[in-house]
C-alpha cells in the first residue's frame, strides 16, 4: 500500500519534469520565436488562406472576445444539428437514436464550454459520427479557446502601453497545431498499443467462458480519449469514463492519461514566466497552486486508504482501502490522486466513481472545483487565478496603505468591479442552483424520487456536486444523480454558459484595460507580487472568497455524513 | 480545422492501431477456436467452479458501463455488502470473516473490472480445487503464475486477470458436465 504512494509521487514528479520545458516551448510558440515545430507553418498558413483570415492583424481585447464568441456560436449550431439527427446519419453501427432537444442542448453546450458534463451514456447515447465530429472536435477547439484567451492575458501584462494584443486566430490555431494535435497523437499511440480500441466496427457479440451471451461496445476510442485528457475536457467515450477497461486499460495508461491532463495547466504557469521574463512570479503562482493541491490531496488519500469504517465494523478487512466504485488495476491511491487532479483541474474525467468516495474525500473534490484555480483547466485556470490575484493586490495595497499596482500598472475601481463579479458569480450560481433543486425535491419527494440514488446527507451532496461541477466547467459527477431530465439539462446548461464565458471575458477585459495604462517601473514604493508573503496573501483571498462561501453547504452535505460515519 | 481534427488525426491513429496487438479491435482471447472475451474487459463468473469476479452494477453487460454510485453511509448498500460477505463465507467454508476479500463485496467503477487482488484469488482456491477435483496446492500454484506484478516495483498494485486464470483452469481440468 505504501509503495502505491511512491507511484503517485512518481507520476507528479514526472509531470513537473515534462511541464517546465513545455512551458518554455509554449512561450516561444506564442511569442512567434523559432521552435521545433516550425515545419507546420505552411499548414497553418494554408488554413488561414482558406478561411480568408489575416493572422497578422493585431486585435484589441474587445475584438478578441467578439471573435471568440462568434466562432463558439457557429460550433454550437453545428453540434446541435448533428446530435439531433445522429440516428439518421452514417457511422452509427449500433443504431443509437437521435437526442431529445433538451439533452442535445445540454450536451452541445457542455462540450462547447470544455465542461463535458454527460447526461447520457456514450455506448447507447452517441453514434460514432457524433463522437468524432461533435465530441472530439469540440474537445480540441474548446481547449484551444481557453489557451488562446490565456495568451491574450499574458500578452497584455507586458511592460508597455498598448491596445494591440496579438491575433486571436493565430493563438487559437497554434494551440491546436503546435500543442494539442501532436500531444494527443503521442497519447493516442500509447493507448492503442496498450489495448484501447480504434475501430469503426460496432458491438462484438460473444459467448463468455461460463456461457453467458454479451455484446461488448467498442469504437474509435483511443483518438478521443487522448484529447479528452490533454484538453482537460473529461467527457468519456464510455459511460464509465476512464474507469472503463477499454478507455484506460492498465496502470501505465492511467499514469499517462493523468500526466496528460495535468501538464498543460502547469506548463501554462511556467509559460507565463518565460514569456514575461518574470520567473519569480510564475514560481509564486505555482507555489500557491501546489499548496492548495496538496491540502486537498492529503486527506483524500488518507481516508481512501483507510477504507469504509462501516464495512470495517462488519469485520471485513479494509487494508486494500475503500474499493467501492474503484478498479483493482489502479488501486485506491492512484484513484484518489486522479480524483483530486481532475477536480482542481477542470478536466472531470473519472477513473473511479466519486459518488462512492468517503465523505471527506468528496468534500475535497468539491473544494477543488469551488476554488477552480489550483492549476485549473487549459488556459482558464490561469484566468481564474488572475482574478484572485487582482483582488489580492488590491487588499494588500489597502492594508499597507499604497496604491495597488500589479506589474507596474495601477489597479482601479473598474478592474476591481470586474474581478469581484467574476469571483462571486461562481458561488452564486452553485448555491442558487442547489437551493432551487433542493427546494423542488423537498416540495415533492415522490415525483422526484428518481433524482437521488442515496438518502440523507449524501443525497444533498449529489445535487451540490452537480451544480459545482457545472459552474466549474468540470464535468465529473456524483453519478447516482438521475440527471437526464429537462430540469437538470436546462438548469445546468444555463449555468454552464454563464460560468464559462463571463470568467473568460472578465480577466481578458481586466488585462486589456491594464495594458492601456501607463507603465511605471517598479521601485521601492511598489508592493512586489512575486514574493512568498504575497503568495500567502493570495491563498488567504482564495480561502476567504471561494472556500468560506461554501462552508454552510458543505456542513449540510459531506461534513454531516462524515460525522455520522465515524 | 474540422478536417484536421476529425479526419486526418483519427486516420493516423487508426493507421497506427493496425500495427498494435489486436489491430485496434481490442485484444481478444479464444478458447478451442472460439472467441470467448476481451482480455481487458471483465466478464461475469459467478459459478462456484470458476474463480468469481467482483460484483457489478451493470451485471457485466459490456454494452453499457457504470458503478453502483452508492454512498459510503447508505444503509441499503451496507446491508448488501453484509449479504455478499455472508454468501462468500458460506461458499468458502475454509475462509474466516477477516479474510473475506474486500473487492468481492464491493462493486467496481466500470462494472467491467477484469481483475482481482492476489488475496482475492487465493481465498477462492480451496473451493475451486474441491469442485474440480484438483489438489489445492496445484490450483494455488496456478494463481501464483497468473499474478501480474507492477511494471516497476511501485507503479501500481499486483493483480490477477480472472479471465486468463479461468481459461488456464479449464485447460488444466475441464468442468465436469
Amino acid at each position: 500500500m505504501n509503495s502505491e504512494l511512491l507511484g503517485i509521487i512518481g507520476i507528479y514528479l514526472l509531470t513537473l519534469v515534462l511541464a517546465i520545458p513545455l512551458g518554455r516551448y509554449l512561450a516561444r510558440v506564442f511569442k512567434g520565436e523559432k521552435n521545433a515545430l516550425d515545419f507546420l507553418a505552411p499548414v497553418e498558413n494554408g488554413l488561414f488562406r482558406l478561411a480568408g483570415i489575416d493572422s497578422k492583424r493585431d486585435m484589441t481585447w474587445q475584438q478578441h472576445m467578439t471573435t471568440l464568441l462568434t466562432i463558439n456560436l457557429v460550433w454550437f449550431l453545428l453540434a446541435m444539428v448533428v446530435l439531433c439527427t445522429q440516428g439518421a446519419l452514417p457511422l452509427n453501427p449500433d443504431g443509437n437514436p437521435s437526442m431529445t432537444p433538451d439533452l442535445a442542448f445540454n450536451t452541445a453546450i457542455s462540450f462547447l464550454v470544455n465542461c463535458n458534463l454527460q447526461h447520457y451514456s456514450g455506448e447507447s447515447g452517441l453514434s460514432y459520427l457524433s463522437q468524432m465530429v461533435v465530441i472530439t472536435f469540440l474537445q480540441f477547439v474548446s481547449a484551444a479557446t481557453g489557451i488562446a484567451a490565456a495568451v491574450v492575458v499574458i500578452n497584455a501584462l507586458q511592460t508597455r502601453t498598448t491596445e494591440k494584443l496579438g491575433n486571436f486566430y493565430e493563438y487559437f490555431v497554434k494551440s491546436i497545431t503546435r500543442l494539442l494535435l501532436p500531444g494527443s497523437l503521442i497519447l493516442a499511440l500509447i493507448l492503442v498499443f496498450n489495448g484501447s480500441p480504434m475501430t469503426l466496427q460496432g458491438k462484438q457479440q460473444l459467448i463468455t467462458v461460463q456461457g453467458d451471451s454479451v455484446a461488448v461496445s467498442r469504437g474509435p476510442v483511443a483518438a478521443m480519449v487522448a484529447i479528452k485528457e490533454l484538453g482537460t475536457n473529461g467527457g468519456g467515450f464510455f459511460g464509465a469514463n476512464s474507469a472503463h477497461p477499454l478507455e484506460n486499460p492498465n496502470y501505465l495508461t492511467n499514469a499517462a492519461e493523468n500526466i496528460a491532463l495535468t501538464i498543460i495547466p502547469i506548463a501554462m504557469v511556467f509559460a507565463l514566466g518565460f514569456y514575461l521574463k518574470r520567473r519569480r512570479l510564475s514560481l509564486m503562482i505555482f507555489g500557491v497552486m501546489t499548496v492548495g493541491f496538496m491540502v486537498l490531496l492529503a486527506p483524500t488519500v488518507y481516508y481512501e486508504m483507510h477504507g469504509n469504517p462501516a464495512i470495517s465494523h462488519m469485520g471485513i478487512d479494509q487494508s486494500l482501502g475503500a474499493l467501492e466504485g474503484k478498479e483493482m488495476r489502479f488501486g485506491v491511491v492512484a484513484s484518489a490522486y486522479w480524483s483530486i487532479t481532475n477536480t482542481i483541474i477542470s478536466c472531470g474525467s473519472v477513473n473511479s466513481m466519486h459518488d462512492s468516495f468517503m465523505p471527506i474525500s468528496g468534500m475535497s473534490q468539491l473544494l477543488g472545483m469551488m476554488t477552480n484555480a489550483f492549476y485549473g483547466g487549459c488556459g482558464v485556470g490561469l484566468l481564474n487565478f488572475f482574478a484572485y490575484l487582482i483582488i489580492a493586490v488590491f487588499v494588500a495595497g489597502l492594508m499597507v496603505g499604497r496604491t495597488p499596482e500589479f506589474l507596474g500598472k495601477k489597479i482601479e475601481a473598474r478592474e476591481m468591479k470586474i474581478a469581484i463579479i467574476v469571483t462571486l458569480l461562481h458561488p452564486l450560481l452553485i448555491l442558487a442552483g442547489t437551493a432551487l433543486a433542493a427546494h423542488t425535491y423537498v416540495g415533492n419527494p415522490t415525483e422526484y424520487a428518481g433524482w437521488l440514488a442515496n438518502p440523507g446527507y449524501h443525497g444533498f451532496s449529489e445535487m451540490l456536486y452537480e451544480y459545482t461541477s457545472a459552474a466549474a466547467n468540470n464535468g465529473s459527477g456524483f453519478e447516482g444523480l438521475g440527471d437526464n431530465t429537462p430540469f437538470w439539462n436546462i438548469t445546468t446548461g444555463v449555468i454552464l454558459l454563464l460560468s464559462r464565458y463571463l470568467p473568460i471575458i472578465g480577466p481578458v477585459a481586466i488585462a486589456g484595460l491594464l495594458a492601456r495604462k501607463k507603465y511605471t517601473p517598479e521601485g521601492a514604493g511598489t508592493l512586489p507580487a512575486d514574493t512568498a508573503t504575497f503568495g500567502v496573501m493570495v491563498l488567504a483571498v482564495i480561502v476567504i472568497i471561494a472556500a468560506l462561501a461554501f462552508f454552510p453547504a458543505l456542513a449540510l452535505g459531506p461534513l454531516a455524513e462524515h460525522f455520522s460515519l465515524y | 480545422m474540422l478536417v484536421l481534427c476529425c479526419v486526418v488525426y483519427p486516420a493516423i491513429v487508426w493507421g497506427a492501431a493496425q500495427l498494435s496487438p489486436g489491430k485496434g479491435e481490442g485484444v481478444q482471447l479464444s478458447h478451442k477456436g472460439r472467441v470467448v472475451g476481451f482480455a481487458n474487459v471483465g466478464q461475469k463468473f459467478d459459478k462456484p467452479e470458476y474463480f468469481n469476479t467482483r460484483p457489478s452494477a451493470v451485471d457485466y453487460n459490456a454494452s453499457g458501463s457504470a458503478g453502483s454510485n452508492k454512498g459510503p453511509s447508505n444503509p441499503e448498500y451496507l446491508k448488501e455488502v453484509q449479504t455478499r460477505a455472508g454468501a462468500f463465507l458460506q461458499q468458502n467454508p475454509t475462509v474466516t470473516r477477516d479474510q473475506v476479500p474486500a473487492e468481492l463485496v464491493t462493486a467496481s467503477g466500470s462494472g467491467l473490472d477484469p481483475h482481482l487482488s492476489p488475496a482475492g484469488a487465493y481465498m477462492q482456491v480451496d473451493r475451486v480445487a474441491r469442485l474440480r477435483g484438483l489438489p489445492a496446492e496445484r490450483v494455488r500454484q496456478l494463481v501464483k503464475e497468473h499474478i501480474d506484478e507492477p511494471i516497476i516495483v511501485f507503479f501500481g498494485p499486483a493483480t490477477v486477470n480472472v479471465l486468463r486464470l479461468n481459461l488456464a483452469l479449464d485447460e488444466l481440468a475441464p468442468v465436469r458436465k
